[in-house]
């Protein structure tokens, strides 16, 4: 399988990336690890006219302590957020789910802001940024911005940036040893996830779900009941209220509204929610 | 295509410049060329394998400076200027097995061959990275390498086998395989 025409760059810094972004507008696409876009673009539902590799932009590569948060490089790949000393410190729920992601050769290619750019409902880190409360920072030609993450997933693979604007860094807040989980469930250990949760505990308690809606989501119902006091049982319960899976060959819609109560289950309690 | 070049220009071809087992050439490729053909294609390097051809069993895995990668899921303009190993750089220089391809034989580490390319190329990776990893390390670090023929309990005992022997060499009077001739691996 081979991707259809395109025409390519190579860039050195996010400024060149930016202006080739401004030159060829919505007709590009940014080629980050590929392990997303190449997959879809070999089987032709992908067909972007140019790529723009920013692959070699090693200085969007960095995990750092920021003070009160930690500031993650867009271009920081899958295998160097699992095996982190910082992440693994501060931000264990980040480190853990990574180490999920696809297989060794997937996370050695595949980066954080590939993942957080292609908006795909079941990835897992999307779901973890989402209950950590993070921030997206994007740049494009007048600047940067922040967007919250539970902002950013406006739609199946579609997402705030805009064409001409780069993802540029994450940032997460430091978590220590407040209680977190990470639920996948899959039939393979290599396979997405067919219903996945991510539970962040640090004062109010985040919970996200993967592949419950066209889009990463949160488990607002989960949230709210937790918020005003619902046991993590009680929470669970309404796991599924406000979401809308989709049925595939893997699961029913059913199947996974009840996954979803299950799951989330066994997260709060990992987490430490009784 | 230079990574110093400072042009926003995209092009429909590339020149790439790809060190392969060592040895540098540079062609011209569309940037859609993938990197699994540009190997067996332009260097005529057919001991990586095409599997699925989606990034999922692994047949293809190659190291990209050093590092297991699924060359079917990077394109050969990604890897300009940078050096890739294949299957065919593991055995010695006098063509007796290394290691991991030496625990392959004695273990019976394989029964088809059509994916032990990219488990021999992620076993190297693994071994370079821990040299003695126990089996549930193996199993991890193989996750993203599928075997139909061998119920993957031979291939981690061929692992073993290579972590507890790093020169390769097997121990007299306890082959398990008969002796081959030098440079006769399938």
């Amino acid at each position: 399988m081979i991707p259809a025409k395109f025409d390519y760059v190579r860039v050195g810094s996010s400024d060149e990336a930016i202006a080739a972004l401004t030159e060829y507008g919505d007709d590009a696409k940014l080629l980050a690890g590929g392990h997303s876009l190449l997959p879809l673009m070999k089987l032709r539902l992908a067909t972007p006219t140019v790529l723009v590799d920013i692959g070699d932009v090693r200085d969007l590569s960095y995990i750092r302590d920021g003070g009160d948060h930690l500031s993650i490089g867009a271009l920081t790949r899958h295998r160097d957020l699992e095996t982190s000393e910082l992440l693994a410190a501060e931000a264990p729920l980040l480190a853990h789910t990574a180490h999920l992601v696809g297989d060794p050769q997937v996370r050695n290619r595949g980066t954080i802001g590939g993942s957080l750019a292609h908006g795909d409902p079941a990835s897992d880190l999307p779901a973890v940024i989402l209950a950590m409360g993070g921030t997206l920072v994007a740049t494009g030609p007048s600047g940067s911005r922040e967007i919250a993450a539970s902002e950013f997933f406006e739609g199946f693979l579609e997402t705030a940036l805009a064409d001409d604007e780069l993802l540029t860094e994450v940032r997460i807040p430091k978590f220590g040893s407040a209680g977190w989980s990470y639920q996948k469930f899959n039939r393979r250990a290599q396979d997405w996830a067919i219903v996945g949760v991510a539970v962040q505990c640090n004062g109010r308690t985040g919970v996200a779900l993967v592949n419950m809606a066209s889009v990463p989501i949160r488990a607002s119902a989960v949230e709210t009941a937790l918020l005003g006091g619902a046991a993590g049982t009680e929470a669970a319960a309404v796991a599924a209220d406000g979401t809308e899976p989709s049925a595939d060959i893997h699961a029913s819609v059913e199947y996974r509204e009840h996954l979803a109560r299950v799951l989330v289950g066994r997260g709060l309690a990992e987490a430490g929610i009784a | 295509m230079s990574t110093t070049a400072t042009s926003t220009t995209a092009m429909s071809t590339a020149s790439v410049t790809i060190t392969v087992n060592g040895e540098a050439a540079t062609h011209e490729v569309e940037p859609r060329f993938l990197l699994v053909h540009y190997l067996r294609e332009l260097r005529r390097l057919t001991g990586t394998h095409i599997g699925c051809d989606t990034s999922n069993c692994g047949a293809c895995t190659v190291l990209l400076d050093d590092e297991a990668v699924k060359s079917c899921t990077v394109l050969a303009v990604q890897a300009d200027g940078h050096a890739v190993r294949t299957v065919e750089s593991l055995a010695n220089p006098d063509g007796t097995f290394s290691a991991i391809q030496e625990g392959f034989r004695q273990e019976h580490g394989l029964q088809c061959g059509y994916c032990t390319p990219g488990m021999l190329m992620a076993c190297t990776a693994l071994l370079a990275e821990n040299p003695d990893p126990n089996d549930g390390e193996i199993r991890e670090a193989l996750e993203g390498n599928l075997c139909r023929c061998t119920g993957y309990q031979m291939i981690v005992s061929s692992v073993r086998w290579a972590a507890e022997h790093p020169d390769g060499k097997v121990p007299a009077g306890m082959s398990a395989a008969t002796a081959a001739a030098p440079g006769s691996e399938a």
